[in-house]
């Protein structure tokens, strides 16, 4: 379906977190599930996203990262609260290909555990189906304790300035780590004596300084939600069976074919999708050409009754259709009434 | 939203041009408001990169850091941000009113009167957006705790003058900017959200240029297109032809024009400081030099834009006619500044880290208190947002059909005229609800008594007609008068204009004595 040429991009666990924040879009799970990679197909759509991180952001994040992970993870275990962690284990993870990498995960996570022992997993790679297709995630480290408690460590350059860090930085962070709790989980459940902490360390940089600091932040609701909002999703062959036939996302045809692709799968768009998918412009365009009040806001339709185009709106407040005795049309005219008076009074019109 | 401005953001998607949200600027616009529009340096907290500043919008003073990893030249550009603030902040401090204020005598605890000093105009700094806010709150937080050589003599990494001083300041007008209804501290997409609605989202609207391309469009270009191009359009080099109002710089800025020019400079630094002798090192001085105009030039570019769009903003905001209540805001803005002032010349340490209970409880409930009264104050300025109040049955207009003469059951018999008032409009009354309307400027009450038929209700006037058996002249409405009430009270705070508990100096009795906090820990190296 993304064509013969491309090869397919896994889903990771930020891209998990925002399908879940949209489960009632089809369209992305499709295309994450078929594995296209959505920025060059909103590149060829005419309707790119910015995208990319800035060098020194990376730079940054992974010296970060690096700092924290240093002294053989001594500092790391210091702020989970470890003083002396005799006897560390830190086994090595390495493995031909993703697949081989999460049974070598998995591997180590069950030794770990018999062992009962402190064991520091640097990277480890975790899989996870998602509404039929496989994702792969790779949490910064996982923690195995030797009552065989599993943690999940997210390493951020965020700054936690007097304890407490930008509150929507630390909701994302939180999200993007009940997804590899979840995933954890499934490899707990084949682990005797094994238990995955419901709350992960958020592991940051301490006021304007390199130090890191940590704080323990508990993702139960994240991981609920979560948890709804993927078993909400519409399994990717069902979505996939209603295609048009020979209905394909291969970059390589034309931007026509794309786009009828594209649309033959419903969206559902909301300003949301701005900060979390690649698709974002295209799909507001199409909401705003269809005059959907969505893409002024997710609330919107709840006030607007039954109405969900912005001239089915404007027609019922003008009084030129709609029943007045549905009660959002009558309080349509009267908010239109109100304001229309009170622009008149003002000398505005 | 209400269905008011939901009505609003749609006639704005059909006419492409933003539509009125507001009938009067609802916020102070200074005469010589200071611009700041600042860059910060991707994935560092508090690392500045660059900054546009100043009151002359022909004259922004540019101020950059090359290398923002160098903690000396972060400090200069720290110290030429203090050398740009501060006299602007400090010229307005002796320009100053008395004003007579209850307070009550320390020895005696009798209830006194006296004189204090109110600054007659406060300084007000215009941001580009809410990051710009947040990046005040950052910067004042990473300098007010720095120590000066002259605070401490043995400090590893000593600020220069003034630096914490700046802190104290850009950390005060963070806070207040958290206050409903203030002005001291303003993000101009804030300013224009107030008053315009756009055919865009309430997230879409934090782009500046976005923003402005709704209210402001060029002719026969829809505010759509407008801002879809300010939003995303990109030149051939991949640039953002509308840079982002920062802090955050575009990263395809950042790799493909800042990071190569930073490299160039770093380079020619190290040769600088390799040099053999003082004939080579003059020549890598002068590469050096121009390595750093290229830096300086490119943030110029990053930051000219948005300078231009804040001035546009509050070009627009004040072709707006000033809601009549709003100097009664920036006088509470303009004790906060004077206490702020004071606070400072009575040499108090700066604030502290984290609020203790007591005073984030107040500061709560102070904001509480300003959230009511702003709201209450712009529907009473403003028709179209009373008529938000009147949808939600908290106001109603209408006229006056009648009006019976009546008294209190007392000794002393008091006027209670009973009014008879015809309104379309249908508020939430119940038995002896008070509801309020404005007489010269100050709040007249009476209460609900009952409905007539659909429409007509009877209202209890109780207060404000004098102390005579009969009525002051004019204290009564007359029959034919219209009248907007309203069910919630216009003057939340009553009494004369306290400053705000925090804001209670300390030669007041002020908040709750903090000791110096200590600096900072510094690293060697602060930065990755
Ligand atoms: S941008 Fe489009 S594809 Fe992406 S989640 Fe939103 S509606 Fe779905």
């Amino acid at each position: 379906m993304r064509g013969p040429a491309a090869r397919p991009r896994p889903l990771d666990a930020r891209a998990l977190a925002a399908l879940a924040a949209n489960p009632g879009c089809k369209r992305r799970a499709l295309l994450d599930g078929a594995g296209v990679d959505k920025g060059a197909l909103a590149a060829a759509l005419g309707s790119p996203m910015a995208s990319g991180q800035s060098q020194f952001a990376f730079m940054r994040g992974n010296a970060f990262e690096a700092r924290v992970k240093s002294d053989g993870g001594a500092e790391l275990m210091r702020l989970l609260g470890v003083a002396d962690p005799t006897g560390l284990q830190l086994p090595d993870l390495s493995a031909a290909g993703p697949d081989g990498r999460a049974a070598r995960t998995a591997l180590a996570l069950r030794e770990a555990t018999t062992a009962k022992e402190w064991t520091l997993l640097d990277h480890p790679m975790l899989a996870l189906e998602v509404a039929g297709s496989p994702a792969y995630l790779e949490p910064d480290a996982v923690v195995v304790h030797p009552d065989g408690q599993w943690t999940v460590v997210e390493i951020k350059s965020f700054p936690m300035i007097d304890a407490s860090a930008d509150a929507a930085k630390v909701g994302a962070a939180a999200r993007q780590a009940a997804v590899y709790v979840l995933a954890l989980e499934q490899v707990a459940a084949r682990t005797e004596g094994a238990q995955v902490a419901q709350s992960v360390l958020l592991v940051c940089p301490k006021d304007f300084s390199n130090l890191p600091t940590a704080s323990v932040v508990d993702v139960r609701k994240q991981l609920s939600v979560t948890r709804r909002q993927l078993s909400r999703l519409t399994r990717v062959e069902d979505i996939a069976a209603t295609l048009p036939q020979g209905a394909t996302f291969d970059l390589e045809r034309s931007g026509d074919e794309l786009m009828a692709a594209v649309d033959s799968v419903s969206a559902a768009y909301a300003p949301d999708c701005l900060a979390a998918c690649e698709m974002a412009f295209h799909c507001r365009a199409a909401a705003r050409t269809d005059g959907d009040i969505s893409a002024l806001g997710r609330s919107l339709r709840g006030e607007l009754g039954g109405l969900t185009t912005g001239s089915a709106v404007l027609a019922a407040a003008r009084g030129e259709a709609g029943d007045p005795r549905d009660p959002a049309v009558a309080a349509l005219r009267r908010a239109a009434a109100l304001r229309a008076g009170a622009l008149e009074a003002a000398g505005c019109r | 939203m209400s269905l008011i401005t939901t009505l609003a953001r749609l006639e704005a998607v059909e006419s492409g041009r933003a539509s009125p949200l507001a009938t009067v600027r609802h916020r102070q616009l200074s005469e010589h408001p200071l611009v700041l529009v600042p860059l910060t340096t991707a994935g560092e907290a508090g690392a500045p990169l660059g900054a546009l500043i100043g009151t002359d919008r022909q004259q922004p003073r540019l101020l950059t850091v090359a290398q923002p990893r160098d903690r000396e030249l972060r400090f200069a550009f720290l110290a030429e941000l203090a050398d740009a603030v501060l006299p602007y902040l400090e010229a307005y401090g002796d320009d100053v009113e008395l004003v007579e204020r209850n307070a009550t005598d320390a020895e005696s605890g009798k209830r006194i009167k006296e004189e204090v000093e109110l600054c007659a105009d406060a300084p007000q700094l215009i941001v580009p957006g809410r990051a710009g806010i947040d990046f005040v709150r950052l910067l004042g937080r990473s300098m007010r705790f720095r120590r000066t050589v002259e605070q401490d003599p043995d400090a590893a990494y000593p600020a220069p003058p003034h630096v914490p001083l700046l802190g104290r300041w850009l950390t005060h007008y963070g806070e207040r900017a958290r206050v409903p209804g203030s002005s001291l501290l303003l993000a101009a997409t804030d300013l224009l959200n107030r008053h315009w609605a756009t055919g865009q989202s309430s997230l879409e609207d934090q782009h500046l240029g976005a923003l402005l391309a709704w209210i402001d469009p060029a002719e026969g270009e829809s505010g759509a297109q407008a801002a879809l191009r300010a939003e995303s359009y990109r030149d051939p080099r991949g640039q953002l032809v509308c840079p982002p109002a920062g802090p955050a710089t575009d990263p395809a800025f950042d790799n493909r024009l800042l990071a190569p020019a930073v490299e160039a400079y770093d380079r020619v630094r190290q040769r600088w400081q390799a040099a053999q002798d003082g004939d080579e090192a003059d020549s890598w001085m002068g590469e050096l030099a121009i390595a750093e105009r290229e830096i300086r030039r490119l943030l110029r570019t990053q930051m000219e834009p948005t300078w231009h769009s804040v001035w546009r903003a509050i070009d627009l905001a004040r072709e707006l006619p000033e809601g009549a209540r709003v100097a009664d805001r920036w006088t509470r803005d303009r004790w906060s500044f004077t206490a702020h002032r004071d606070r400072v010349r009575a040499g108090e340490p700066p604030q502290p880290r984290r609020d203790d209970a007591v005073t984030a409880a107040r500061k709560l409930a102070s904001r509480e208190t300003a959230q009511a009264q702003l709201e209450a104050q712009e529907a009473l300025d403003d028709p179209l947002v009373l008529a938000g109040r009147r949808l939600s049955g908290e106001a109603f207009i209408g006229e006056v059909t009648d009006v019976v003469m009546a008294w209190s059951e007392s000794k002393r018999p008091a006027p209670r005229p009973l009014l008879t008032f015809h309104t379309d409009d249908r508020p939430h009354l119940g038995e002896r609800t008070k509801v309020y309307r404005s007489l010269d400027g100050k709040p007249q009450s009476a209460e609900f008594v009952r409905y007539e038929t659909d429409g007509v209700l009877v209202l209890r006037l109780t207060d404000r007609m004098g102390r005579a058996k009969d009525p002051a002249e004019g204290s009564v409405p007359e029959k034919g008068d219209r009248i907007a009430w309203t069910l919630f009270e216009h003057d939340q705070r009553g009494g004369p204009k306290l400053p705000d508990p925090e804001e209670t100096p300390w030669t007041h009795g002020g908040p709750p004595g903090t000791d110096a906090e200590s600096p900072d820990l510094i690293t060697p190296e602060d930065l990755l």
